[in-house]
């Protein structure tokens, strides 16, 4: 996403201007989505150079409003009929990391995974007290965005517990010393799930 | 910080050991925990790690081999079998994935049953056992009998005979098993109501999701705690990210 989608999104609702859209941003995300004011000045000029939105007249304070264009409502209604792509999100930093703990030697990968796993538990706990504190019909926004984080970090930790368990199972007495060469045309475990990991 | 004084349970270097000799079974290996009036505490691991163990001892179900169990300071080694079955009745409330619901009683007749096994007469038993469904949601469905429920109805019968009384500790083995997410989600909101309430809780779980509802998660591991979530700070402190 795209703070472009959400501007687009908010206008629709009508005309704002610069304070008013990051006001009605981080109320529709919580704070989970923080943004700044150049953020969304700068997105604006992107959205006007595209036809998307157009300026009005400044007001007598000197803040000039926003509306939505045709050309940006068409985009808006193909961007809420187009699934999201998982293959547009960067590469997931953790599973790298752990595919390199696994062929790095000296590094304990059962730590990293237990440090991990703890702190992305500690996050899904703080994610479920924010939801906890928040039950009034207005918030639902905030805690659909909030559950999706929880289902997010839920995840994490499934696929954590999973990697603690096939570490258990294919490396029972793994050294914390350089690993040997494998054999020719072999691979071992770890370089086998980098090359998985490599190719997702 | 208070000390272990206040503690509604405590496990002291406790292990469970079953069997003997090159054919035994470690299922716990020296755990220690506190938990205090007010605080929810998950226990995660793998399967065979050792979590329904814990939980077993918690409730006075099962001795460990070697360490203590304390319940609000009285130590379960050194009470009697009346003496223990009546704490467990008055102190503890149980909530398991398997119901467990007499299928020829009302949904208030099931939540009284502890009171009255514990000699409290009817009609006081019946009113705790009103106010119990009323804390879950229930109170006009005191009539009906189980198979007249739904599944999450029947769930939160159950949770209400867990909570009847004045139980100080609760234990929830896997509530949310069969649950979908909207049920299991209301499953949780009541066990954390009753220990917002100054209740101490446990609540064994597998899914991370329902975990987070804890103040503080473990992770048991072939018996032995490896991890602990440090304590979580207010609603506040998170909002403001000073929390860290």
């Amino acid at each position: 996403m795209s703070i472009r989608h959400g501007l687009l999104a908010l206008l629709e609702r009508g005309q704002m201007y610069g304070y008013q859209l990051r006001a009605a941003f981080e109320e529709s995300t919580g704070s989970t989505w923080p943004l700044n004011i150049g953020q969304v000045y700068t997105t604006l000029s992107r959205l006007e150079r595209d036809g998307l939105v157009r300026p009005l007249p400044e007001s007598e304070a000197g803040q000039r409003p926003y509306e939505i264009t045709d050309a940006g409502r068409a985009d808006l209604a193909l961007w809420f009929a187009t699934p999201i792509s998982r293959n547009d999100r960067p590469r997931d930093e953790l599973a790298i990391k752990l595919a390199l703990a696994l062929t790095t030697p000296g590094v304990d990968v059962r730590s990293v995974v237990q440090a991990q796993r703890s702190a992305t538990m500690r996050t899904l706990q703080e994610l479920t007290r924010l939801k906890y504190g928040s039950d009034r019909p207005e918030d639902l926004p905030w805690r659909l965005v909030l559950d999706s984080m929880v289902f997010q970090a839920e995840a994490e930790v499934r696929w954590l517990d999973h990697c603690e368990t096939s570490l258990v199972r294919h490396q029972p007495n793994r050294p914390t010393s350089p690993p040997p060469r494998p054999p020719d045309g072999g691979t071992s475990d770890g370089a086998r799930w980098a090359d998985e990991e490599a190719r997702r | 910080m208070s000390g272990p004084d206040d503690a509604v349970l405590e496990l002291r270097a406790v292990h469970r050991t079953h069997g003997a000799g090159p054919a035994a079974v470690h299922a716990l290996r020296g755990v220690s925990l506190v938990v205090r009036p007010g605080e929810l505490v998950a226990v995660m691991g793998p399967s065979g790690s050792g979590k329904s163990t814990l939980l077993a001892l918690a409730g006075g179900l099962d001795r460990p081999t070697r360490g203590d169990v304390r319940v609000e300071g009285q130590l379960l080694g050194a009470l009697d079998r009346r003496g223990l079955a009546q704490l467990r009745r008055r102190r503890i409330g149980y909530i398991f994935q398997q119901l467990n619901l007499l299928a020829s009683l009302s949904a208030l007749e099931n939540v009284a049953l502890p009171l009255e096994l514990d000699g409290v007469g009817g009609r006081r038993a019946r009113a705790a056992a009103l106010a119990a469904l009323t804390e879950v949601g229930l109170p006009a469905l005191g009539d009906r009998f189980p198979d007249q429920l739904s599944g999450g109805q029947q769930q939160r019968v159950a949770i209400a005979r867990a909570l009847v009384g004045e139980r100080r500790l609760v234990l929830a083995d896997e509530p949310t098993g069969a649950l979908d997410s909207q049920t299991g989600e209301a499953v949780l909101h009541l066990l954390r109501r009753r220990v917002d309430a100054g209740a101490a809780g446990i609540l064994v779980t597998h899914e991370a999701r329902y975990a987070g509802w804890a103040d503080r998660v473990v992770f048991l591991r072939d018996g032995v705690l490896v991890d602990t979530t440090a304590p979580l700070g207010s609603v506040e402190q998170l909002l403001s990210g000073s929390d860290r």
